[in-house]
């Protein structure tokens, strides 16, 4: 059993015999019951700083909303010297580390795309040096070359039709959470020892393709380690060993998470589940009387901050899916351990608390992993900062535990994974709701004309029947989801070739276990068209070509979202369904196959090229997000929306389930503590009975509308709304976007 | 027995404790000039349903109520369905469900028979919250088309009889809120043994568009909300002692 000097004062056996922080972490934690009461305000240096960067912030918004890109560095994890938010105020940073040498400089990152990241410089006017362009188009391939290479003439069909968006071919896959703790409990030295152990092992001498590429992967995993102690370095710092303090632990593990960000430009780059980890520190520090709670919470708002600052160079295309200049800096807090105890410390508290000392935020994307057996006082407590920020995300962690045990973290907006165990290849999602379209007009695309799907036999009667539907709506999502997976396979395929993301996996076990994540678009919209064709009578309306145009509904259908299990009794057929085909196929690297109803804000996108709905929905408007019931379709209030979404199972869509809801303050209650108890008495409610994700906005309308209208007000610089699966600055968003967030049902009860 | 259902909301958090499922029942003999429900005063056939299945849908959302909630039935004038409202008390009460009713009182009266069936309502409901529009007879005339003896004196009953209850009054600036009134309100309920709460509701005007909806002239378009400070004066007088 190996010791070091630098556990001392911690307990346990296990994690010592091997890398395993979720034993650490169990046989340490120090679980918290009381309220927030010991929290500290912020300090003179928090003040400061966050003044220096609210103002780079502001700067940047000015600047249309990139403040400096690099255009002569290729990023890595060593390209560049030390940076800071303010040169001046430097020894203020109690943890240190920005991606570039400058604060909210996006970095060159070429290799999931060179075209992209060419062009994410253009549209901010900036000029990538031609020696890089030569470098990365003549001598470089990346991925997205890569990918377009390999791809089948239907694939660019399917993906220029739009029936498949978002797909990771132009950006990082991401959704990749390093166990970035184990910097800070093992040191690099001892990483690397056991990354060489496993590579020794690797194969019997065998050179099957598997084994050829995971030696190739380790090397570069090691040289990942390698790089992060001369990035340590770069700050002064020593990482080959462990974190002997609190500060070092944040710093250790903020190493681990920088290395991530300088190399990787994915969808999202979680920090993972790390507040119980670092409350081990604090706590043992506190004892010893070397470290105050103003110290303690100045950690963490330093590094909440730096979280706060990841920025990454997108193209337009990109925005318009993940509006808000998003980067899922997921970090997750509270949840149970597998023997009951709450896994909820001070830390848990304190993390929640920056959006008190530093005001709300989009990053980073907190996410409370909730049970009704939390202590009262921490959902309390929970439950006062999302009615006053709407910054909070909620997840199930009673559903999530018996799948992924009590070490997972949120890997994306709010899949899980088990931290350090486990990878996920992100592959955005299926349009089911177009899919349907081309189920009644024979594969063709109801936008452009062309004949994408297969040319079965279009419906070509004047009223829908159902039976004659659900036939070909089964036989077009065969079709779809054959598509769907074959493409993502490539796509995974080179992306592991091309962008492979060493630094994340350097953290993790070699021997992982791999899902393969996709994703369902449309959802209301689906089940509302199936009840509308099933309860009411819907006209076809065509075009010269035969095409269906428009719907016409006679009568009154059950819509999904009013707890009326005629509808949402659709809902679980479409989610088994489109599972069950998806169960069928291979998936790259033996990945376990899972899917998402959630859309993040590329729901208006994928509306815009998504025709009328049988529905009633009009060609172009924007689908609902997630797993939202369609606009205007909750008659009965919240709780009749919340417990159509508690029939999904979760077990069938382990990638998630997001809802968003937005509650007027008045509805909820009178006071604020009557706003507490109700919010969490809801949030109860809806997660005992099994529901997996809940956004909580509280905000009327009116605000929102002022906002738009008014974006120059100072009290809107940051203001932060939940939007599907992240958060983000409602000033930051589109016109359109901030259009469809006011469009969406305020629950606000007379 | 069937009730006549004007509509149902799943998340109440303003009709009394907790989190609750509102029923509001279609029927009132008041005509009050600030409603802001007048959609609900026609007694004219809504949805037609039994206690039972009200109470089986209620029963959906019991996961939400936590320690406090339950189900509120409001109107309309609920107790101008006094039967109905009894057998869904009684059957909640049967299922452990806090009940609680909203009523302007119109229908009160202590002859028979509906003073026999109140006696019966009183033991199956945990909470009455009553409205009290107007202390003065023909001020409460001039506003509501009714008189407000009976209203005063079911709110004695109650009293007498030990059931809790909540008192509301409607805010409305130049009408309901001056100093006198107000006074006289909060002199009406320290008489009262069993007020648990007390509530000023500021008047607002989400529900006009309901009466150019139903084509019914609005007397009060040129009445504003109170503002904070009417608000905050008015719960000086009336609240202290009492929780709002």
């Amino acid at each position: 059993m190996l010791e070091m000097k630098e556990w001392d004062g911690f307990e346990g056996r296990l994690w010592k015999e091997e890398i395993n922080v979720r034993q650490f972490i169990q046989d340490n934690y120090t679980p918290y019951d009381g309220n927030e009461d010991f929290l500290a305000e912020p300090t003179e240096a928090t003040n400061k700083l966050w003044g220096a960067l609210q103002k780079l912030q502001k700067q940047e918004r000015a600047k249309g909303g990139v403040l400096d890109m690099e255009t002569e560095v290729v990023t890595g994890i060593t390209a560049y010297g030390p940076g800071y938010i303010d040169e001046s105020l430097k020894d203020l940073e109690t943890i240190v580390g920005l991606q570039t040498d400058k604060p909210l400089k996006r970095a060159f990152m070429p290799y999931g795309g060179i075209k992209m990241a060419v062009q994410a410089c253009e549209t901010y006017g900036y000029q990538v040096s031609d020696q890089l362009k030569e470098i990365f188009t003549k001598y470089h391939k990346t991925h997205n070359t890569a990918v377009f290479d390999a791809y089948t003439p239907e694939m660019m069909k399917v993906r220029h039709n739009k029936i498949l968006t978002g797909l990771p071919d132009t950006y990082g896959r991401g959704r990749i959470v390093g166990d970035y703790r184990r910097v800070a409990l093992y040191g690099i030295d001892h990483l690397i020892e056991e990354k060489k152990k496993d590579k020794a092992n690797c194969g019997c001498g065998e050179m099957t393709d598997n084994v050829i590429r995971l030696r190739e992967e380790i090397a570069e995993q090691i040289k990942c380690l390698e790089d992060m102690k001369k990035l340590a370095e770069i700050y002064g710092y020593d990482i080959s060993r462990p974190a002997t303090n609190a500060k070092e632990a944040v710093q250790w593990l903020y190493f681990g998470y920088l290395a991530a960000i300088k190399t990787q430009n994915g969808a999202a780059m979680s920090v993972g589940r790390v507040s119980t980890f670092l409350d081990i520190y604090f706590e043992r520090d506190l004892k010893k009387g070397i470290i105050t709670e103003q110290e303690v919470q100045e950690l963490v708002d330093h590094f909440t901050m730096k979280l706060r600052m990841v920025k990454f160079a997108r193209i337009p295309s990109y925005n318009q899916l993940f509006s808000g200049d998003p980067v899922w800096a997921t970090l997750d807090v509270a949840g149970t351990g597998v023997d009951g105890r709450s896994m909820v410390t001070k830390s848990d508290f304190r993390f929640l608390h920056t959006l008190e000392n530093m005001g709300p935020a989009p990053e980073p994307n907190l996410t409370v992993l909730y049970s009704s057996r939390l202590p009262e006082a921490f959902k309390d407590y929970a439950a006062r900062i999302s009615i006053d920020t709407s910054s909070i995300q909620y997840e199930n962690d009673d559903a999530m535990k018996p799948v992924w045990g009590d070490d997972y973290a949120i890997c994306c907006c709010v899949s899980a994974t088990q931290t350090g165990k486990e990878m996920q290849f992100f592959g955005a999602r299926a349009n089911l709701a177009k899919c349907l379209l081309y189920a009644i007009n024979g594969g063709v695309d109801e936008k452009t004309g062309q004949q994408v799907g297969p040319d079965y036999k279009p419906i070509t009667s004047e009223y829908l029947d159902y039976d004659e539907v659900m036939e070909k709506y089964d036989k077009m999502m065969d079709w779809l989801v054959d598509i769907y997976v074959n493409t993502l396979n490539l796509i995974q395929y080179m992306h592991d070739k091309y962008y492979y993301e060493a630094a994340e996996l350097s953290l993790m076990d070699t021997d992982l276990k791999r899902t393969f994540a996709t994703g369902i678009a449309g959802f209301s919209h689906v089940i509302d068209s199936l009840s509308a064709i099933k309860y009411a009578k819907v006209k076809v309306i065509r075009d010269e070509n035969g095409i269906a145009k428009d719907f016409e509904i006679e009568g009154d259908f059950p819509r999904y979202g009013n707890d009326d299990d005629r509808a949402d009794d659709i809902g679980v057929w479409l989610l088994q369904t489109f599972m069950d085909k998806l169960k069928k196929h291979h998936t790259y690297r033996d990945s376990e196959p899972t899917t998402s109803i959630l859309t993040i804000t590329s729901n208006v996108v994928y509306g815009k090229a998504t025709g009328a709905m049988p529905d009633g929905r009009k060609a172009g408007e924007p689908l609902s997000p997630g797993a939202n019931p369609s606009y205007g379709a909750e008659k009965s209030g919240l709780l009749a929306s919340l417990n159509s979404l508690t029939k999904i199972p979760y077990e069938w869509a382990l990638d998630g389930i997001s809802n968003t809801q937005t509650i007027n303050p008045g509805a909820l209650g009178n006071e604020e503590g009557e706003r507490i108890e109700n919010l969490v008495n809801v949030m109860d409610g809806y997660f005992d009975q099994g529901a997996h994700h809940l956004n909580v906005n509280v905000f009327g309308k009116e605000k929102l509308i002022d906002a738009m209208e008014h974006p120059e007000k100072e009290e809107y610089a940051n203001f932060t709304i939940r939007v599907s699966g992240y958060a983000v600055k409602f000033i930051d968003l589109t016109k359109e976007q901030q259009m469809d967030v006011i469009a969406r049902t305020c629950h606000d009860h007379m | 027995m069937l009730g006549n259902i004007h509509s149902i909301e799943t998340f109440g958090s303003a009709d009394g404790p907790g989190v609750r499922y509102l029923i509001f029942l279609k029927g009132c003999n008041m005509r009050c000039k600030y409603c802001h429900n007048p959609d609900t005063w026609a007694k004219t056939e809504g949805e037609m349903k039994s206690a039972e299945e009200i109470l089986q849908q209620a029963l959906r959302y019991k996961r939400y109520w936590g320690k406090k909630g339950g189900i509120t039935v409001s109107g309309g004038e609920a107790l101008l369905q006094i039967d109905f409202v009894t057998e869904l008390f009684t059957l909640a009460k049967e299922k452990g469900v806090n009940t609680c009713l909203d009523t302007a009182g119109n229908p009160f009266t202590r002859e028979k028979p509906f003073y026999s069936k109140f006696e019966k309502l009183m033991e199956v409901t945990d909470l009455f919250m009553l409205d009290i529009k107007e202390m003065d007879e023909d001020e409460h005339k001039q506003l509501t088309g009714q008189t407000n003896k009976n209203i005063l004196d079911m709110a004695t009953c109650l009293s007498d009889h030990g059931k809790a209850m909540w008192i509301r009054h409607v805010l409305v600036p130049g009408i309901t809120d001056d100093d006198g009134q107000l006074h006289r309100l909060r002199a009406f309920i320290d008489t009262l043994k069993t007020v648990e709460r007390v509530e000023i509701l500021p008047y607002h005007t989400l529900g006009v568009f309901k009466w150019k909806e139903l084509g019914i002239p609005y007397a009060l378009e040129d009445v504003e909300p109170p503002t904070k400070e009417q608000v905050e004066h008015a719960r000086e007088i009336i609240i202290p002692g009492y929780k709002s």
